[in-house]
């Protein structure tokens, strides 16, 4: 026992000492917040490259009715054609011109967007969703529709979802963020058996090629050298999880303090706005009086986001990363031991990255639908287990299926490691022999 | 009294038999030759020594009683395919080491110290192993062996790989071990080196026990009544004074004296050949030829082999 800890600590110690375990665990804290980060921050970015276009209108029909917005103004011109502001495009400093034909009411397609660029998705789809706006209520006009009217019929849906606890409290939830949270931990998982399962192999290989390893099974069982390594790398994988979330939080933490200081104020400011036109509309349109008060999305996001039970999806991560760990690490091991050198690992790596691969592919599949019975199966099958239930836990999977999946999955990681350990002790030993898998048989027929 | 007996030893791979039935004794504070071709399952056994496999059938004795676990404490094994971590210091990997052998760090720290010491090689201690030259991690190998001061040691192969200065070396330090008290296993195909340190042997071929004993009666038993004679005076004649009782073999030079190799049949001993020749030619050297190990290692195995 004693003698295991020796080999725990030196795999530990060996591996948290390296400078890329140093550099892994700065910058991985950095992608995960840049990527939580700048999409919220493009979205709240106010595009300061306004651009003019000039609008030639035939039809008569938009002038003022292109509202401006962050990123286009619109100016309408009367007294020149297309032809003539092609030809001063440049001195004149429009970004496009927007030609309406006069038959636009009838042909979808009378007007046009000329430009020296490739103009942007958001201007192409404002300029079409508000012309169209404009000729659905002439349309609608035309055929003797009043304007109040139409104001009546609008409605507006906002589906909240709330989840009955079996406490039998009502919880605001948020698929987004479920879905979010569902994601990240499926993919942790299956990045931590890759990478950490790939450091077990190269591990027995370098112990192998170094020739040290005769030196040290004459001082410990095979096992427990075996063992030592995978708990070994455990540990250094579970630090790194803990350094990363603690950094992570540090960095969103700091940079929302940095870049959006006005975030929670602006919360609220949102809300009162939000009061403020339900009661102006209150005061001009009564169909709207039924209506409940809108939230305001950030706000919402951020209360589903308090509902969601992290110390339950932490303790099962846990588990089901130590679980999936050891049973892909021990096959790890067990190939490591049986080549030579890196370079022959492919043959055996084939059957093992299938059903990581098969786990992580289900996975994306099973955030869209978490009930499906691919999901389900998937979920309990040990193999595929560990990624695709941990995307399914933050949707509230039934105790049974989680019981019912760990259990699976200790009986095949304790199997796992067992047969490894059958292939690890003899394999460390064997040298200059190509091996395949009748090798490996035999290997584990072998009494020890 | 023997540290170390196996007793009908017998290992089995899928298709092939490594060891049947193979029984040595090891005396105590003996230097011990495992002799054998390469495949003959001299790795197996030594293996089997050290724990790492198991047997089928047989029982290893430590000491007079069935060897125990913590027994590999006792002894110390320098593989025939070994090495170090390349990436790890020499100080911590020789640390980390010797704990795995059951000392405490204090006591291993303090052991080692004395032998960087004796090597001179203080300065390496943190330096990583891939930066030392391969002679220098040898001298490292060799520390971690020793350090835990078994009571057997057990070297495979130990001269492959070491440099003429490192094998000097590890060769004196081996002496010096016997002198100290330990035992020494050696596992080689060099005989040039079992005849010069080992007082045993035993030699495996095809998993079997072959021969086993002290070194110089095995010699002894394998002389085949030849001497060697160099004289001042012409060989013809001393040829012509020898009876049909007497077969000389070769006719060569040694120091520039005329020499023969005469072999002496059944009836006869070296006194009445002395007698026969003193009269014809003046007698420089006369020597009876051993065998050495190499030509009885060559003869046993092929004598096994038909």
């Amino acid at each position: 026992m004693n003698k295991i800890k020796l080999i725990i600590s030196r795999e530990y110690l060996t591996r948290v000492k390296k400078k890329s375990f140093l550099v892994m665990t700065i910058l991985g804290p950095i992608l995960f917040a840049a990527l939580m980060i700048v999409p919220t921050w493009l979205a709240l970015r106010k595009d300061t490259d306004v651009k003019n276009i000039a609008v030639v209108d035939k039809s008569h029909l938009f002038i003022n009715k292109l509202k401006e917005t962050e990123y286009a103004k619109f100016e309408y011109i009367e007294d020149k054609t297309i032809d003539q502001i092609h030809n001063n495009f440049s001195e004149l400093g429009y970004y496009a011109v927007l030609e309406i034909l006069p038959e636009i009411t009838k042909k979808a397609d009378a007007v046009h967007l000329y430009s020296e660029k490739q103009p942007g998705i958001n201007i192409k789809t404002h300029i079409a969703n508000t012309m169209e706006k404009v000729l659905e209520t002439k349309n609608l006009r035309d055929n003797g529709i009043a304007e109040n009217m139409l104001e009546s019929i609008k409605a507006n849906v906002d589906l909240r979802t709330i989840q009955w606890g079996e406490d039998g409290e009502a919880k605001e939830s948020s698929t987004e963020i479920t879905t979010v949270i569902a994601y990240i931990s499926g993919f942790l998982i299956y990045m931590f058996i890759f990478m950490f399962g790939a450091q077990v192999m190269r591990g027995v290989i370098e112990e192998k090629t170094n020739r040290i390893v005769e030196i040290i099974v004459s001082s410990v069982r095979p096992f427990q050298l075996m063992m030592g390594k995978i708990i070994g790398i455990a540990l250094v994988g579970l630090t790194q999880f803990i350094l990363w979330i603690a950094l992570t939080l540090a960095i969103v933490t700091g940079a929302k303090a940095v870049f959006f200081p006005d975030l929670e104020n602006k919360n609220n400011q949102e809300i009162v706005a939000a009061q403020n036109l339900l009661t102006q509309e209150n005061v001009s349109i009564q169909a709207s009086t039924q209506q409940e008060m809108p939230m305001s999305k950030i706000s919402k996001m951020l209360n589903a986001a308090k509902s969601i039970n992290y110390i339950k999806i932490l303790g099962i991560f846990l588990f089901f990363f130590i679980g999936g760990y050891l049973l892909y690490g021990s096959l790890f091991a067990a190939i490591g031991s049986a080549v030579d050198n890196e370079t022959d690992v492919q043959q055996f790596m084939l059957p093992i990255t299938i059903p990581i691969i098969i786990g992580f592919i289900v996975m994306m599949n099973v955030v869209q639908n978490p009930e499906s019975s691919i999901a389900f199966w998937f979920s309990i099958i040990p193999l595929t287990s560990p990624i695709v239930m941990m995307a399914r836990i933050p949707f509230d999977v039934p105790t049974w299926e989680i019981v019912l999946s760990m259990g699976l999955l200790v009986i095949t990681f304790i199997g796992s490691v067992w047969l490894a350990g059958k292939i690890y002790r003899t394999g460390i030993l064997m040298y200059g022999k190509k091996t395949d898998y009748k090798e490996l048989w035999k290997w584990i027929r072998y009494k020890s | 009294m023997n540290i170390l007996e196996t007793q009908n030893i017998e290992k089995k791979f899928a298709n092939h038999t490594a060891l049947d039935d193979v029984s040595i004794s090891i005396p105590e504070n003996s230097i011990y030759g495992l002799l054998g071709p390469n495949g003959a399952g001299k790795t197996t056994l030594i293996r089997i020594i050290n724990r790492i496999t198991a047997p089928d059938k047989g029982t290893i004795l430590f000491k007079g009683r069935p060897l125990q676990p913590e027994d590999v404490h006792n002894i110390g094994y320098l593989p025939e395919e070994r090495g170090l971590y390349k990436k790890m210091k020499v100080g911590e990997q020789a640390l980390y080491l010797a704990q795995l052998k059951g000392l405490s760090k204090r006591e291993a720290l303090k052991r080692l110290k004395v032998w960087f010491e004796k090597f001179e090689i203080q300065a390496w201690w943190d330096k990583k192993i891939e930066e030392l030259s391969k002679g220098m991690a040898q001298k490292v190998q060799f520390i971690t062996t020793i350090l835990h001061e078994p009571e057997l040691l057990i070297f495979d192969e130990p001269f492959s790989g070491f440099d003429p200065i490192n094998a000097n070396m590890l060769k004196n330090e081996i002496l010096e071990l016997k002198k100290k008290g330990a035992t020494i296993i050696f596992s080689t195909h060099n005989m040039g080196s079992v005849e010069e340190i080992c007082d045993h042997i035993t030699l495996i071929n095809n998993s079997k026990n072959i021969l086993e004993g002290q070194i110089d009666a095995i010699r002894k038993e394998y002389k085949s009544n030849i001497y060697e004679i160099s004289f001042n005076g012409n060989t013809q004649k001393l040829a012509s004074s020898l009876n049909s009782d007497y077969e000389i073999l070769e006719d060569t030079k040694i120091n520039g004296y005329n020499a023969v190799k005469v072999k002496l049949h059944k009836q006869t001993n070296d006194n009445k050949l002395l007698s026969l020749i003193i009269p014809v030619v003046e007698i420089i050297s006369f020597n009876e030829v051993i065998p050495n190990m190499n030509d009885i290692f060559i003869k046993v195995v092929n004598e096994n082999k038909n």
